[in-house]
Order: C-alpha cells, then sequence, then structure tokens
C-alpha cells in the first residue's frame, strides 16, 4: 500500500524528471546535467521507498535521525546550486556590458 | 603626450556643464565622457559639446562606463589616461599633479588620496567607511594605500592595457588593486582634493552601499 508521500512523491519526481528529459532532447542541458537531476530525482523516490536506508546512512555518518541526513544533505545540495547561479549571474552581467559597451564604442566610430 | 580625460556620468545633468566648461578652460580637449544609460538629460547635454560622448543604452554600473571610456582612448592612441568624476568633486587643476608621475616615467598608475592632507571636511562616517576599505584592500591584495575608493587617478598607456576592469559596478575601485597585484604595475599616490557639498553627498554612497561592496569585493575574491 503506497502512502500519500510515496505517491506525491512519485507524482512530483515524474513530473521533475520529464521536464528534464525534455530539456535534455532540446539540448538545453548538457547530458551530464541531465544525469545529475535524474540521480537527485531517483535519489528521492529510493529514500522515500526505503526510508530505512536512510537510517543506515546515518549510523555510518554519525548522524543521529535518517530525516537528518536528507536535510543535512539537501541544505548542502541547494547552496551549491545556488553559488552555481550566482556564478551564472554575474558571467551573464559581464556579457551584457560587453553588448553594451561594443553598441556604444560601434555607434561612436 | 596626449593625455585622455575619461568621465563616468550617471544622471549628471546638473554638474556635468560645468565641469566639462572647467577642464576646456584648462585647455584639456580629449576628453571622453561615457553616460551610463542616464535617465535625464545628460546625453543630451554632451551631444551640444565637442566632447566624445559614448552612451550606453543600459545602465551598467561606473566601473563598466570606466573600462568603455578606457577601451575608447586606447583605441585612440592616448598615452595617458586619466579617470575624473562627473559630479565636480575633484579639481580639474590637480590633474596636472595627478599625470606628472607618469609623464616623468615614476610608475604606471597614479592614484589620488584624499587623505594625504588635502580633502576638505570628510564626513566621519565617510571617514570611517573609507578606512575599512583601506584595511580590506591590504588584507585581501597586500596593498598599502591611503584612500580605497577615489574616482580620480591617471595610468599610462601601458597600464591600461594590462589591467583588466571587469567589475561593472561600484567594485571597480577593488578590481583596480588586485589588477596592480596581478600586473605588478608600480604606482604611486599622490593627495588630491575632494570637496564634499550637498549635491555629491547626497549622490554618494551610502554606508549600506559600501558594506554590500565590502561583501561583494569578498565574493568576487574567493568565486573566482
Amino acid at each position: 500500500m503506497l502512502t500519500i508521500i510515496q505517491i506525491t512523491a512519485v507524482i512530483f519526481v515524474t513530473f521533475a524528471a520529464s521536464r528534464a528529459l525534455l530539456r535534455a532532447k532540446d539540448k538545453k542541458i548538457s547530458i551530464g546535467e541531465l544525469l545529475f537531476w535524474l540521480a537527485v530525482w531517483s535519489g528521492l523516490i529510493f529514500v522515500v521507498f526505503f526510508p530505512t536506508f536512510t537510517s543506515y546512512i546515518a549510523q555510518i555518518v554519525g548522524i543521529g535521525r535518517g530525516i537528518d541526513v536528507i536535510i543535512y544533505s539537501s541544505i548542502g545540495l541547494i547552496f551549491y546550486l545556488i553559488f552555481r547561479l550566482y556564478v551564472k549571474l554575474e558571467e551573464m552581467d559581464h556579457n551584457i556590458t560587453k553588448v553594451v559597451r561594443e553598441i556604444s564604442l560601434q555607434k561612436k566610430k | 603626450m596626449k593625455t585622455y580625460i575619461v568621465i563616468p556620468a550617471y544622471n549628471e545633468e546638473k554638474k556635468i556643464n560645468i565641469v566639462l566648461k572647467n577642464l576646456n578652460k584648462a585647455g584639456y580637449r580629449n576628453i571622453i565622457v561615457v553616460d551610463d544609460g542616464s535617465s535625464d538629460r545628460t546625453f543630451e547635454i554632451l551631444k551640444n559639446t565637442d566632447v566624445v560622448s559614448l552612451r550606453h543604452i543600459i545602465n551598467r554600473g561606473q566601473g563598466a562606463a570606466l573600462k568603455t571610456g578606457i577601451d575608447y582612448a586606447i583605441l585612440h592612441g592616448a598615452d595617458i589616461i586619466v579617470t575624473f568624476d562627473a559630479d565636480g568633486q575633484f579639481l580639474v587643476r590637480e590633474i596636472k599633479e595627478i599625470t606628472k608621475p607618469i609623464q616623468v616615467n615614476d610608475c604606471d598608475i597614479v592614484l589620488g588620496s584624499r587623505f594625504l592632507g588635502k580633502a576638505v571636511n570628510i564626513p566621519f562616517l565617510k571617514k570611517v567607511v573609507l578606512k575599512l576599505g583601506v584595511l580590506v584592500v591590504f588584507i585581501l591584495y597586500g596593498i598599502r594605500i591611503t584612500d580605497s575608493q577615489c574616482g580620480f587617478r591617471a595610468m599610462s598607456k601601458v597600464a591600461a592595457k594590462k589591467i583588466n576592469l571587469s567589475a561593472d559596478r561600484m567594485e571597480h575601485a577593488a578590481d583596480f588593486f588586485s589588477e596592480i597585484k596581478r600586473t605588478n604595475l608600480k604606482y604611486i599616490e599622490v593627495p588630491i582634493t575632494v570637496i564634499y557639498d550637498n549635491y555629491t553627498l547626497k549622490k554618494g554612497q551610502s554606508w549600506t552601499k559600501s558594506i554590500e561592496l565590502g561583501f561583494k569585493m569578498l565574493l568576487n575574491k574567493f568565486a573566482r
């Protein structure tokens, strides 16, 4: 019998993974990125269906409860992704400046 | 030696004319004003003068505008490039003093400093923030200076080509120091005057902005 959390997780992951697959098909994300996201989402499915596994990990790394392992690693992952976004945004900002500069110099010539 | 004066301007319709008039009176002809996407009449005013006026179609920040002007100056054969403010904070007659060390081949970069004796009534809070900046610059880049945020500088053609200003916003001051460090260019500081009146104080950087700036400097130091 599926629990509500399991059903929700399956629906959510099906949706999220299909998005990732579609983006990869359109070449909007690379194969590496696609694999990364598929790993994240299948990890989610795995722990929802085998919650005892997280307790096992918790014991190995020395964190109290299984759920804490999930929370800690999720926060770590989120921070990492935010950092990546920050770098990406900065890069975009610089590129915009380059375009604006080029236009201003071209107009003067 | 061909000296170019680069002036970034953002919404300076009230002051830019006076600054340009003073420069003209002092005999400076190679003036580049970069209008950084002003929403006021700055660019229209510039079009009616004989200075080189470049326009950023959108606002990209002072550092970006400076680099645009510097790029233009390099393209047009500048020997010395002076960066100056559009709001009348600096004195035109001090341009001579700031370019002199380069003319006599003493160094590649001259940094203006308001803490070497000349500045008039720096507000207390501003002083504290600027001095904190000096400390941050020393910790991050190991460079000893007395003024961390002065927009009045001069550089030789060689220095201008070597220095790569990548920071668009106000972090360009810090960018200068990291580039000095990286390129090993010879620099000195010369005393300059900074005039604080109601106009410049209102336009100037607030101290919250300065803290944000310090934070960005740290991030940039470690995120690259």
